[in-house]
């Protein structure tokens, strides 16, 4: 019975270590270093179309379910929502890159964490690809 | 209960606490194409036989607004409308079944506790997005997808549903009103 609280007491002490001290430390927090975050969140399209490359982003996130929130074609940005008993957010980027490539980036936050999981981008690139008839390539 | 019962459940406990936080993954069908995705395709998609698209985008935005949704974003360029309304969420059902375990403890604990009741949904909100394109078989005539989505709140302010609309009657109703707005046909995809 004591041995049982001890655990108890135990595991309570050790989730306190593993919170934060200062709730304002998240501000610019990231889990993983930005070069690897951005090489998982990024690849190339050959395109040197802007505009169908932001429109086929909108196809993509329709059809995984996502309700398109905001987009901006200026700045080239895309953002939506999927809601299935998770609040799962994202935004994709499309850049120009050079004449005649694009740089696409997503990032998303599932509930209140940053997704930095690599799978979900590659499944979120592998529909982009099948909208555009177009492989992905990573960023060197 | 034994000494070892109490033990494993001690342990459960100590897991429970120890992975809160950590638990909290993306399920790994989130971002991935799902078999029923090209059925919603075809349930929030029309095509139009025109290639006006500004027409098109200030129709949808009046159909949105005839069943109360406000704008809250719009992009013209890219064809795309963001729309929202927060609405009453209470359901018959919930109401009852709220009042009568109310009545149910009130009379069985003899006014230990007084009027306290489960929480029910209360309001809800609602969010319409909606995507026009050239449709991809020919360009002189126009796609339109609409996606709805909804929070729901209980009483007590949590959410209790986040959730996409699915039901193909909604759509059909929406299509049908903007039909009519453009005097034209709704043709399925």
């Amino acid at each position: 019975m004591v041995r049982a609280l001890l655990v108890v007491v135990s595991a309570f002490l050790l989730s306190a270590c593993l919170m934060q001290t200062d709730s304002r430390q998240q501000l610019l927090a990231t889990e993983q270093s930005q070069v690897a975050l951005r090489s998982i969140q990024t690849r190339i399209f050959d395109s040197d179309d802007k505009y169908i490359a932001l429109r086929s982003v909108i196809a993509t996130l329709q059809d995984l379910g996502f309700v398109i929130e905001e987009a901006d074609d200026v700045l080239g940005s895309v953002s939506a929502t999927k809601l299935d008993g998770y609040d799962l957010r994202i935004t994709v980027t499309v850049r120009p890159r050079n004449a005649s490539q694009m740089l696409v980036r997503a990032n998303a936050q599932y509930n209140d964490a940053a997704v930095d999981d690599p799978l979900p981008y590659q499944q979120f690139f592998a529909a982009m690809e099948r909208s555009m008839f177009l492989t992905a390539q990573r960023v060197d | 209960m034994g000494c070892r019962g109490i033990r494993i459940g001690a342990v459960t406990a100590a897991l429970a606490v120890a992975l809160t936080g950590c638990l909290d993954k993306i399920p790994k069908d989130a971002l991935e194409l799902s078999p029923q995705s090209l059925q919603q395709r075809q349930t929030q998609t029309r095509v139009f036989d025109t290639d006006d698209e500004a027409r098109m985008l200030a129709a949808a935005a009046g159909v949105l607004q005839d069943f109360g949704f406000t704008i809250d974003e719009s992009e013209t360029d890219l064809g795309v409308i963001v729309s929202s309304k927060r609405r009453d969420a209470r359901q018959a059902g919930q109401v009852l079944r709220s009042v009568l375990t109310t009545l149910a403890g009130a009379t069985v604990s003899l006014g230990l506790y007084w009027g306290a009741s489960e929480p029910i949904d209360d309001v809800q909100e609602i969010r319409a997005s909606l995507v026009t394109a050239p449709a991809s078989e020919s360009s002189e005539r126009m796609a339109v997808r609409i996606t709805f989505q909804r929070t729901v709140w209980n009483t007590d302010g949590d959410i209790t549903r986040r959730e996409a609309v699915d039901e193909a009657l909604i759509y059909q109703d929406f299509f049908d009103a903007l039909s009519l707005s453009l005097f034209l046909e709704a043709h399925r995809i």
